[in-house]
């Protein structure tokens, strides 16, 4: 198993819910597509050809600052199990997954992380560098990964079409090659049955909706993931300022939703949020839709000051490790459970006692 | 919880109707609820792209041009309608014409109007950075072609968008 302690921050560092709007919002993530120019793309390139990729990149990444106290991951030297991991840490995406299993030791695929920010090489582009930031942080987020990005194109020749921008392997993401995405949590617009209505507006908008990781997945424990639709005709600062704009609104309306919660049904809120604790605290078998839809409680507890034994931080926490490969790596008698359900519930025990202070 | 509908696939969408004052209420997956034409946030933002796809190439007779390979990498407007995904950078000179198109569909723009890269010397020859001047006449004439062809394929929404920005800028 990968000693993760390598990572920079362990790569957790958007965990600690010290960013703006924590309560609700729970990450900021930015990323952008780029391509190296006279290479064929990834997925018609020939192996030799993705090695001279990782090799231009590793070149280039070497002379930018956040090479120092970083690390390189190549994806054909980890087990599943350590992909898995970082998968579900959101350092590496679903496809470079897929594109390391399929391309079995010759996928070339490689993350670059150092400090706040990472690059995965030979994903459906060559580049995909990306940031992830605690609470709602958009100008934050593109300032650091504006930089990378600079310094990265000092030493490669990215490549860019007068007209279209920068090229990407699929045209939804052409032009600024820029999707940011707000990971927030809207129970209280979920239980006021008002969530469709605003989803539905965001279409409208330029904006779409996602699961917790990305593309194609599902929404759980009432967490979505908003971005921008578009990526071509508008700036970047017009693109993040629209979708701050929105994430503003969304907010407002949660928290108008989790008012009028506490108003009409007060008994009802204090009983659901107080029951989904108390399964977290002392379930002997929890599955992972269960789980996040536990944890989402709680989380809305504590956001309206209903609970106050357990943080944000811990719940943010409670979200990547009780997933499928952290759990494996934490709980070594998991093995004999393929769902995990008892180690899960074992380990979200011990967290919420050790959060309490009291025994297990 | 399954699909209502085929029994099969999880059910993620969750549809909830009224008609006449009753309320049902669907559990469908996602193929199945396309096929009953509830349109989802994933399948909207699919759909341009699919519908592009499909449309490519039908109605030129026997879809002409669709097996005309990128000199530099080989990939065909087949092989983009198979995987969505296009060959190489220079596919988009390649098949411009076809692209222009659905880049305006899909984003609503054809040009971009976001950061500019600014190749490393080293990288790309002695690079000849255009002054603000200079860059600004670029925009505003690439701007003005925008226009006219929004006005060409009857797109008013865009033209007037265009004619606003061409306005702020002259």
């Amino acid at each position: 198993m990968m000693d993760v302690s390598l990572l920079p921050d362990g790569g957790l560092g958007w965990l600690d819910a010290s960013g703006p709007l924590s309560h609700i919002v729970l990450s900021t993530r930015i990323r952008l597509a780029r391509n190296l120019a006279d290479r064929t793309f990834t997925i018609r390139a020939p192996e030799t050809e993705r090695r001279g990729v990782l090799e231009a990149v590793d070149a280039a990444w070497q002379r930018t600052s956040f090479a120092r106290g970083g690390v390189r991951l190549l994806l054909d030297e980890l087990t599943a199990d350590d992909r898995q991991l970082l998968h579900e840490r959101h350092i590496v995406s679903k496809e470079l997954m897929a594109a390391a299993s399929e391309r079995a030791g010759r996928s070339a695929s490689a993350v670059f992380l150092g400090g706040p920010v990472g690059a995965m090489v030979n994903e459906e582009d060559h580049l995909r560098l990306q940031t992830l930031r605690s609470g709602f942080a958009l100008n934050a987020a593109y300032g650091v990964l504006d930089r990378l990005d600079g310094e990265l194109g000092a030493s490669l020749p990215f490549a860019f079409h007068e007209q279209f921008g920068y090229l990407t392997a699929c045209p939804t993401n052409a032009g600024t090659g820029l999707r940011a995405s707000v990971l927030i949590h809207l129970p209280g617009l979920v239980l006021t049955k008002e969530v469709s209505k605003v989803l539905q507006g965001l279409s409208q908008v330029g904006l779409t909706f996602r699961g917790l990781y990305g593309e194609g997945s599902e929404v759980v424990g009432n967490f979505f993931q908003l971005s921008n639709q578009t990526t071509l005709g508008k700036s970047e600062e017009d693109l993040l300022d629209h979708l701050g704009k929105i994430v503003r609104q969304v907010v407002a309306y949660e928290e108008q939703a989790r008012q009028v919660l506490l108003r009409d049904a007060p008994t009802i809120i204090e009983d659901k949020v107080w029951r989904a604790y108390g399964l977290l605290r002392y379930a002997r078998s929890l599955s992972f839709d269960e789980c996040m839809n536990l944890l989402s409680g709680v989380r809305l507890g504590v956001g309206v000051k209903l609970i106050n034994e357990v943080g944000l931080y811990t719940l943010n926490k409670l979200l990547i490790f009780t997933q499928a490969a952290h759990l494996a790596a934490l709980e070594p008698r998991a093995a004999n459970d393929p769902d995990m359900t008892a180690a899960r519930a074992a380990y979200v025990r011990r967290v919420l006692a050790e959060e309490s202070g009291a025994p297990a | 919880m399954v699909c209502e509908n085929c029994g099969e696939r999880p059910a993620v969408i969750h549809l909830t109707q009224i008609v006449n004052n009753s309320v049902t209420t669907m559990h469908l997956c996602e193929p199945c609820a396309a096929e009953k034409g509830v349109e989802t946030g994933a399948a909207a933002a699919k759909f341009p792209l699919g519908d592009f796809l499909a449309q490519l190439g039908k109605g030129e007779p026997a879809a002409a041009g669709l097996d005309v390979p990128c000199p530099a990498c080989g990939a065909t407007l087949q092989d983009f309608r198979q995987t969505g995904r296009l060959g190489c950078a220079h596919c988009y000179d390649t098949f411009e014409g076809h692209l222009r198109d659905l880049l305006r569909r899909l984003h609503g723009s054809a040009v971009h109007a976001g950061e500019r890269y600014q190749a490393a010397p080293s990288a790309a020859g002695p690079a000849t950075a255009p002054s603000a001047e200079a860059e600004a006449e670029r925009r505003l004439t690439a701007l003005k072609a925008e226009l006219q062809r929004a006005v060409e394929t009857e797109n008013f929404e865009l033209a007037a968008e265009l004619r606003d920005r061409i306005r702020v800028m002259e």
